[in-house]
């Protein structure tokens, strides 16, 4: 089982690699959309690579409610 | 009528990374086709290319990318050069360089955006539907590279991408000017691209018996109007201008090439692939063009042809190029640069008509290279295997472009107003 960084960290990959935020810049507190600028395509784009990442399905209707990157580590620790 | 001028060009094709390489390697009768060697060409029956000089991968920046199908980087790159060669800088803050509302933007793609088409399927059929990218429509769709462009210019006198198979970008041009010259806009960006080299085109052509199989040869396999032809080469890249009014050129200070001085389209109606064996859609298309010019035959010196290098295709054309001029095509070099570039398809024609441009500018015709048995009685003068001059003064070519479903579209570019 991972530990909250490692999936953090694992993370910021994927955001790096799809929208090419800086890996230090995607941390517990940030929002996606406003402190991010990831779009909602790109969101997809980064919910199915935490799938492939992760091993964890992220409904559609899921995704709406992961804001910030700590949502999504929440989550992700919660379902994997 | 309204004068409309070139500008600003830029091209990324199998010669070079840019025009200025490009044209270089044109007047110096240089292959751009080499052999594919990514396993899945193995098994083709077709492996070779015009693969593209300098990869889209140098140049634009990786996050983008990703959201562009690689015609669309290929539109873009050659966009920016066309762009700033105009004297303007590429995504500068709208309406700070032109009047967003007097802009236009009209660059066609043949087929569209095919890898993204088919990469996304290969993802969903392999791994499932939440595989496939939430972009892949805006990436495959055929207008994706004349919007990409319009996004970077800020382009809101409209943007267009008008389809004709290997005729589009010709076709793009045309319609520009029509627009200009309707005083629909002012400026405008205009070019074609293509990014196909994939096995299922390959395939395709190949089934067809319409590309070359002379894959032992690959700098030997595009060989416009010889005996030994067999087909086209595929090639890929984009090439792009910028055309504006001859008033809005003047009032900016602007550096003009030259004058598209006018074009003329026709449709075959005779069958979706084979060109009408009379040629009458394609002299058609060159006599509409010289008197939309306001030219005569007799000054057109120079036509950059078709020329694919299949069989039918060739000699169809020559004699399309002798009724179209008629006893004016005696005084004419014809050239095909497809003999080094392989055919860019949606690209073709924008590539050419530059290609046409700067031979007049230049006065000198780029080489048919490959061209050593040539097909007999032709009755056209072929700039073979080198670059021919062309004389002093006045000076009117012609672009061809051709396309299956019967389109026949030519643009008639001259030297006047030219200050560079």
């Amino acid at each position: 089982m991972a530990t909250t960084e490692e999936i953090r960290a694992g993370l910021a990959e994927l955001v790096n690699d799809v929208a090419g935020v800086a890996v230090e810049d995607v941390q517990l507190d940030k929002s996606f959309v406003d402190d991010l600028d990831v779009d909602s395509l790109a969101m997809v784009e980064i919910l199915v690579g935490c799938e492939e990442k992760f091993g964890v399905t992220i409904p559609d209707e899921e995704s709406k409610n992961l804001k910030t990157v700590g949502d999504a580590v929440a989550y992700i620790e919660a379902h994997s | 009528m309204t004068e409309i001028v070139i500008t600003g060009l830029g091209a990324t094709t199998p010669l070079g990374g840019d025009l200025a390489s490009t044209w270089a390697g044109m007047l110096a009768g240089r292959s751009g086709v080499s052999a594919i060697t990514e396993d899945w060409a193995a098994d083709l029956p077709v492996r070779i290319a015009g693969q593209i000089a300098v990869d889209p991968a140098e140049v634009i920046d990786r996050v983008k990318a990703r959201r562009l199908d690689r015609s669309t980087q290929l539109a873009l790159i050659a966009a920016r050069e066309a762009w700033t060669d105009a004297g303007f800088e590429w995504e500068a803050e709208e309406g700070t360089q032109v009047d967003p509302h007097r802009l236009s933007v009209s660059v066609a793609s043949g087929i569209g955006g095919l890898h993204s088409l088919l990469n996304n399927w290969d993802a969903q059929r392999d791994k499932g539907y939440r595989r496939v990218s939430p972009f892949t429509i805006p990436m495959l769709m055929a207008n994706a590279p004349a919007a990409n462009v319009g996004l970077a210019v800020h382009a809101k006198a409209g943007v267009h991408a008008p389809v004709s198979a290997c005729a589009s970008s010709n076709e793009a041009i045309s319609l520009a000017v029509d627009q200009l010259r309707l005083g629909r806009a002012d400026i405008a960006v205009v070019g074609g691209t293509e990014a196909t080299i994939h096995p299922l085109p390959l395939a395709a052509f190949s089934q067809m018996q319409a590309v070359s199989r002379r894959n032992d040869d690959p700098q030997g396999a595009s060989r416009p109007w010889d005996r030994g032809r067999d087909g086209f080469v595929m090639g890929e890249g984009s090439a792009v201008m910028v055309i504006e009014t001859l008033e809005h050129a003047l009032a900016r200070g602007a550096k003009i090439y030259g004058t598209i001085a006018g074009s003329g389209i026709t449709a075959d109606s005779h069958d979706i692939v084979q060109p009408d064996p009379t040629g009458e859609g394609q002299s058609g298309a060159m006599i509409k063009a010289i008197a939309d010019a306001k030219l005569s035959p007799s000054d057109i010196k120079h036509v950059n042809a078709h020329g694919t290098s299949t069989p039918q295709g060739d000699v169809t054309e020559a004699g399309s190029i002798r009724v179209g001029l008629g006893a004016a095509a005696e005084g004419c070099v014809v050239t095909s640069t497809k003999s080094m570039t392989g055919h860019l398809l949606g690209g073709a024609g924008a590539l050419e008509t530059i290609a046409t441009m700067l031979a007049l500018r230049d006065r000198m015709v780029p080489p048919t290279i490959n061209l050593e048995d040539p097909e007999p009685d032709l009755g056209i003068d072929i700039a073979a295997n080198v670059a021919r001059p062309l004389p002093a003064g006045d000076l009117a070519g012609i672009n061809n472009s051709f396309g299956f479903g019967g389109h026949n579209v030519a643009v008639v570019v001259t030297n006047a107003n030219s200050n560079c």
